[in-house]
């Protein structure tokens, strides 16, 4: 097995470029599966714009994006959503839930675009984040901890191939903050391949390895 | 139905159900143009009908004589004419029948009449006094009035030879004087059977009045089936009557079409605009959807839904608004109740439904267009 085929992302040479503005650098990147990468910075340092590009809600300006095998730079936007939807599980600081939604119908939505709903595995997807009492709650029912719980539920469902989470503890209080990062070690645990984009050390220091991003280049990688 | 089907009705559903407020500004716009869609259409409907009243105080619009205008007519030939009349249309049928007559040596023309058929046809005579009730009893026209200076409740004597060249001769009560505006003015009006009393001569008709709520074409469509079922009679459409009635009648239908259009566009600018606030509320669960793997024209499919839900819903209530509306302007305006007219409310409906799809495209297409990432980090 080749170099490449063993790694799930590969990043070779990418910028992002903004008018005058570099957000990216020159960033090279290889995430063999099932590791836990953390990529860490200052606010404005690229963390997120890395993400985007990860995740393929942006693209690159220039270099290569290879996500399980796949080169990102020669895909169409249809492409790439279907990309997300086939192989990204997505989870955000803000929780992003659908407001009229119960906890369920918000699993379910990632079933619907995806392929076919299955309430059953969705309930057994909340089961796995302590969630499944909370299902029918809709989320202004839910505390913070709880929403982002959904969250990591919704990015499960579809057993995506890399798990991305931009600042998942970031709105949650210290106990909540402890369980979401149990949820994410029992996934890591399970064999799934996640990264992580926080600026709190404490959250990287939960991952096998941290990256840190400085005005858009990799200043260290351990 | 499959399960993704069924989901997606949930979602519809809820979003709809759990946003109730916003589904009421909306619903509210789509119901208020359906509402006047309907009443303004229904009107257009109704109004020939309840205007084709109205025109009937014009006087008559189909005049019955003998063929050619020569000779008299008998009542059984003139009521065989009539059965060709659609009863539902039929306002008033009045035979008349003239004679000279006389009266301290004066000539006049006497001319006898149902009055009460005449009440219903000739709606526009105005008459001074009282309208005659029983036998020996008349009006007299004003300018007769005028000349020998009648008032009601006067008697008078007319006199004359029948045909055969007989005397005769009968006292007569003025109950009232008629003005017509036309030739009634110079007249005595008797009625027929005192007519047929005084000459001693019966079932003589010169000419009898119809007035019908029918359009110029179905006159002429009478008059055509009397031509040809009953040669020696003549059923001869009131021209001038019925080409009025034909121009008012167009012009009022034109008007309120344009109003309609008026409306269906402001509707459809009222709903664009909810739309489109309702689409920038959800741009970042347009966004989610999107980075979930929505694809564009699925997003779009369900924004549609969405739509053609409240058009659907907003025509239907439009529909039974528009049908109070309709009957409330009806009966203020014309004072009769309104003719419903049921087909109109799935073509409003349908209507309402394509509208707002319409309106809802453009905010859709733009929110379809928005970067997830862009919208998710709240930009």
């Amino acid at each position: 097995m080749s170099e490449s085929a063993r790694n799930i992302l590969e990043i070779t040479d990418v910028s992002k470029i903004y008018g005058p503005l570099k957000a990216l650098e020159t960033i090279n990147l290889t995430v063999p599966p099932g590791q836990w990468l953390a990529i860490m910075g200052p606010s404005g340092s690229g963390k997120t714009t890395l993400m985007n590009i990860i995740g393929c809600l942006d693209t690159a300006s220039e270099g290569a994006v290879r996500l399980d095998g796949l080169n990102l730079a020669q895909l169409t936007r249809a492409e790439l959503t279907g990309i997300r939807r086939e192989a990204i599980g997505l989870i955000f600081q803000q929780f992003h839930l659908i407001s009229y939604l119960t906890a369920l119908e918000n699993v379910m939505v990632a079933q619907f675009y995806h392929s076919m709903v299955d309430e059953g595995e969705a309930l057994a997807a909340l089961e796995r984040v302590g969630l499944a009492d909370r299902a029918k709650h809709l989320p202004r029912q839910l505390s913070g901890g709880e929403q982002q719980r959904v969250c990591i539920a919704r990015a499960l469902i579809n057993h995506p191939k890399i798990i991305l989470a931009d600042e998942p503890t970031g709105n949650l209080d210290e106990a909540n903050e402890s369980l979401v990062m149990d949820i994410l070690h029992n996934l890591h645990q399970a064999g799934s391949t996640i990264v992580v984009v926080t600026h709190a050390p404490e959250v990287a220091a939960h991952a096998e390895r941290v990256i840190v991003l400085e005005h858009g280049r990799v200043v260290s990688d351990k | 139905m499959s399960k993704n089907s069924f989901f997606l009705a949930r979602m519809l559903m809820w979003s709809l159900l759990r946003r109730r407020s916003r589904l009421l500004i909306a619903l509210l716009g789509v119901t208020i143009g359906a509402t006047v869609l309907f009443s303004l259409v229904t009107l257009c409907y109704d109004i020939p009908r309840q205007l084709s009243r109205e025109f009937r105080s014009y006087g008559a619009n189909l005049v019955f004589v003998k063929a050619g205008g020569v000779g008299r007519m008998s009542l059984a030939e003139l009521n065989q004419a009539a059965a060709l009349l659609p009863a539902e249309q039929l306002v008033g049928l009045t035979p008349l029948r003239y004679e000279s007559v006389r009266n301290h040596m004066l000539p006049y023309t006497a001319v006898g009449v149902d009055f009460e058929e005449a009440r219903k046809t000739s709606p526009y005579w105005r008459v001074e006094g009282v309208w005659p009730a029983r036998s020996g009893e008349m009006l007299a026209g004003s300018d007769v009035a005028e000349k020998i200076r009648l008032t009601p409740g006067q008697s008078l004597t007319l006199d004359g030879r029948n045909e055969a060249q007989e005397r005769y001769d009968k006292e007569f009560k003025v109950t009232g004087i008629v003005s017509t505006g036309g030739v009634e003015d110079g007249f005595m009006v008797i009625s027929l059977s005192d007519m047929e009393e005084m000459t001693g001569e019966a079932d003589r008709l010169d000419l009898a009045e119809a007035s019908l709520t029918s359009n110029s074409a179905a006159l002429s469509e009478i008059s055509a089936q009397v031509k040809a079922r009953f040669p020696g009679l003549e059923a001869r459409p009131v021209t001038r009557v019925a080409s009025s009635e034909e121009t008012v009648l167009s012009k009022l239908t034109a008007l309120v079409y344009l109003v309609s259009l008026v409306v269906l566009s402001l509707t459809m600018i009222c709903v664009a605009t909810t739309m489109m606030t309702v689409v920038l509320e959800r741009r970042r669960e347009i966004g989610l959807k999107k980075a979930l793997g929505a694809e564009n024209r699925r997003v779009a499919r369900e924004f549609l839904a969405e739509g053609l839900i409240l058009g659907v819903l907003g025509g239907f209530l439009g529909s039974v608004c528009g049908l109070f509306l309709a009957g409330a302007v009806s009966a203020s305006v014309f004072g009769r109740a309104l003719t419903p007219e049921p087909q109109l409310a799935p073509i409003t409906i349908a209507v309402s439904a394509v509208v707002t799809i319409v309106a809802c495209l453009a905010p859709v297409r733009r929110a379809v267009d928005v970067e997830p990432a862009l919208v998710l980090r709240g930009e």
